[in-house]
């Protein structure tokens, strides 16, 4: 049978990768913690539908809305430290802190 | 037979696109794959059958989280930065760190993954039998506004904080700036501003 968990694992752990090859674009980093979010709404949903219990779906709305305010702030990062360095490289983003 | 071809032909769709995410190299491309990964999931949670959830993660993902990255690679123009992305220096520390993480969900599968979604427990709420409803929206809409409406409250505060965030973040305080103050702009007269000049 093909199992839901797989894919849901499977892409986060795709995000997960994302996150550690992708060092020196920011924009590339937030779009895979975007996917690891997805994985995880997607795998709450689907067990939440698999065990008939309605709370599971109900927090992935609450997980949506986190998604949609750290996309938000991350990216409000992202235009300032642009503004403050001029690339958007991670290597040096301690560089912003104090 | 339908189900699990629709099934698998999604998976597909999400899996290929989310590695096309993190692999190609202009955001732009990226983010288009991003929004192709949001509508398979949404597909997928149509073929489960949580059909408000599916249109709404469609309107928030693709209408409010793509839409914002693409304004903001836009914004910034990237394209002219010309990424230099050298995957084989952190190759080995990702693959170290990806082996580990793989290796606990391989623990996990073993444990306690042989529950193949078909099992069934029966200390779970049922809470489409305990509310007399049949859609999945009005279930959400009792459970949301009678059982958990402190989280209701918690998640409007959380959009608050990244409503205010990014204004005070990027709120540009440069004297090159011009800005109209208000408050002044309210003060004025036309007695004050309005003067003869003498014509040479």
């Amino acid at each position: 049978m093909f199992n839901l968990f797989i894919l849901n694992s499977s892409l986060f752990l795709i995000g997960l990768w994302g996150i550690f090859i992708s060092r020196k674009n920011f924009i590339v980093i937030l779009m895979s913690i975007e996917l690891m979010l997805l994985a995880i709404n997607l795998n709450f949903i689907s067990f939440s539908f698999a065990m008939d219990d309605l709370f599971g779906a109900l927090f992935a709305l609450f997980v949506l809305t986190v998604a949609a305010a750290e996309s938000a702030i991350g990216l409000a990062i992202l235009i300032l430290y642009y503004r403050l360095r001029g690339v958007i490289s991670v290597d040096y983003i301690s560089t912003i802190k104090g | 037979m339908l189900f699990n071809s629709f099934l698998f032909l999604f998976s597909l769709i999400i899996i290929i696109g989310a590695i096309f995410v993190i692999s190609t190299k202009n955001p732009i491309h990226s983010i288009l794959f991003l929004i192709l990964v949001f509508c398979g999931g949404s597909g997928i949670l149509l073929l489960i059958g949580a059909d408000f959830l599916a249109m709404v993660f469609l309107v928030v993902y693709v209408g409010a989280i793509a839409v914002l990255f693409l304004f903001v690679v836009m914004l910034l123009n990237i394209k002219i930065i010309e990424l230099n992305t050298q995957i084989i220096q952190y190759l080995p520390l990702s693959l170290i760190l990806f082996l580990i993480v793989l290796l606990e969900f391989i623990y996990m599968f073993n444990i306690n993954i042989y529950l193949n979604l078909t099992l069934n427990f029966y200390d779970y709420y049922e809470w489409g039998k305990i509310f007399y409803t049949i859609t999945l929206l009005e279930s959400f809409g009792e459970v949301l506004y009678l059982y958990f409406f402190q989280f209701f409250l918690i998640t409007s505060l959380l959009l608050l904080v990244a409503m205010i965030g990014p204004i005070v973040l990027t709120l540009n305080k440069s004297k090159y700036v011009l800005r109209q103050n208000i408050y002044e702009q309210n003060l004025r007269s036309w007695k004050k501003s309005i003067n003869l000049v003498k014509n040479v």
